[in-house]
């Protein structure tokens, strides 16, 4: 057997690899690979917005975060991918909510930075939803709901979108750290 | 669709999370253990590239910058071809994968609002390139070498030079990025990143290493890197979570 690559941090110019148009490297790539949904994507349009915080509580502001997901009918799967903000750390995916599968709904993310010599794997649920008997939920024991989003602002939001934003922040330390996953 | 479980992840090869030469990595480094999750998973397939997406110049950094930019002029530096295969644990090639770079200039300088480092930027030269392996697993990019650059770690600590690799394969789980150093640069041995890994021949699989027989006479210098991802286990699920 071959041993597998090793993985190195993506540093914090990664946006010139990932993201470039949204970096300033415009005309090189006619768009970001990753950057929004086929507009014809089946399923109820949703935003997941939020931050990536240090042990220090600062929020990242050079981080990559890709998403896997199905669809709103499983038909096809869903791949976006965002740097978060370099003023302000926040990411923003607008979307559309997966189709349930066996159990409750979620989507995949997965998180590089510098810093992080092993990009995070982890998945976010939603707060609407049956998640109780959920494997991984039960497994995540009191952790269970850094892997759960909110919807502090569910009125507004569906007054200024006209859609909803769920909040999901990842904490990359500390007593609320998120569980991140060994697949 | 089946898709057989990824092997379990080599932990002990894989850099530490906290390896605390790297400073950046202090309050950046998860302290609780994985979850391992075990069975089917979304997680064991991926987004799929499709080459017609990939323009005829991405992979040609000394010239897709320059383009796009109305310019006739090269990139300046050492022209290089890097090439290689990117091959799973079971050495069987994974064909029709992205592979994206990106790279400082041969000066050391990134083309980034949030670089500061005093080496001038090459009008010519962007920094990024992709493509997608070949029915072998086989990549190949024309760039410029990039140069060594300091990095705010330690009171005067330096990057071996180096490309950034972001590779996909065929499951979100086999989701790589890494970085590929240069044979012979006494850098490497100095430098807190690359040697986040404790066994040295994960270092050395990060080490491209001068390949006279795909380098191109009065032209250019090659470099070899095969990238390997995850493999296949041998435990098959009936995956019904994605349709592509
Ligand atoms: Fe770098």
């Amino acid at each position: 057997m071959l041993k597998e690559t090793p993985s190195q941090t993506a540093g914090p110019y990664v946006h010139i690899g990932c993201t470039p148009c949204s970096a300033g490297l415009t005309g090189v790539y006619p768009a970001d690979p990753g950057a929004s949904i086929t507009a014809d994507a089946p399923g109820v349009r949703i935003r997941i917005e939020g931050k990536i915080f240090d042990g220090a509580n600062a929020p990242l502001r050079d981080a990559l975060i890709e998403l896997w997901q199905p669809d709103g009918q499983s038909n096809a799967g869903i791949w976006l991918r965002k740097s978060t903000d370099l003023k302000t750390g926040v990411y923003q995916f607008d979307t559309v909510k997966p189709a349930a599968r066996s159990g409750p709904p979620y989507v995949c993310l997965w998180i590089v930075a510098r810093g992080i010599n092993l990009g995070l794997h982890t998945r976010m649920y939603f707060p609407d939803e049956e998640n109780g008997p959920d494997p991984l939920l039960k497994q995540a024991g009191p952790r269970r709901d850094t892997l759960i989003a909110t919807r502090p602002d569910a009125e507004e939001d569906e007054r200024d979108t006209g859609f909803p934003v769920y909040r999901f922040d990842i904490r990359l330390q500390g007593e609320r750290e998120t569980v991140f996953l060994d697949i | 669709m089946n898709r057989n479980a990824l092997s379990p992840r080599d932990y002990d090869w894989q850099p530490k999370p906290l390896t605390p030469d790297y400073r950046s990595s202090i309050l950046r480094s998860p302290q609780q253990a994985l979850l391992r999750i075990e069975g089917p998973s979304p997680e064991l397939d991926g987004p799929v590239f499709e080459s017609d997406t990939i323009g005829p110049l991405d992979s040609d950094l000394i010239r897709n910058y320059a383009a796009a930019n109305g310019s006739d002029t090269d990139a300046i530096g050492p022209r290089i071809i890097v090439h290689g295969r990117v091959l799973d644990e079971n050495n069987r090639p994974v064909p029709n994968t992205l592979v994206e770079v990106w790279q400082a200039n041969a000066g050391g300088r990134y083309r980034h609002v949030n670089e500061g480092y005093l080496a001038p930027l090459d009008p010519n030269f962007g920094g990024c390139g992709r493509c997608i392996t070949g029915d072998s697993g086989e990549y190949r990019f024309l760039t410029v070498q990039p140069g060594a650059y300091p990095f705010p770690n330690g009171p005067n600590t330096w990057r071996p030079a180096h490309i950034h690799f972001s590779v996909f394969g065929q499951a979100f789980a086999q989701r790589l990025i890494t970085q590929m150093y240069f044979e012979g640069d006494p850098l490497i041995a100095r430098c807190s990143i690359a040697n986040a890994m404790t066994d040295p021949a994960a270092l050395a699989s990060l080490v491209g290493v001068l390949d006279m027989s795909a380098s191109v006479p009065m032209d250019c210098l090659a470099y070899r890197f095969d990238i390997i991802l995850r493999g296949r286990g041998s435990t098959p699920f009936e995956n019904r979570l994605e349709g592509n």
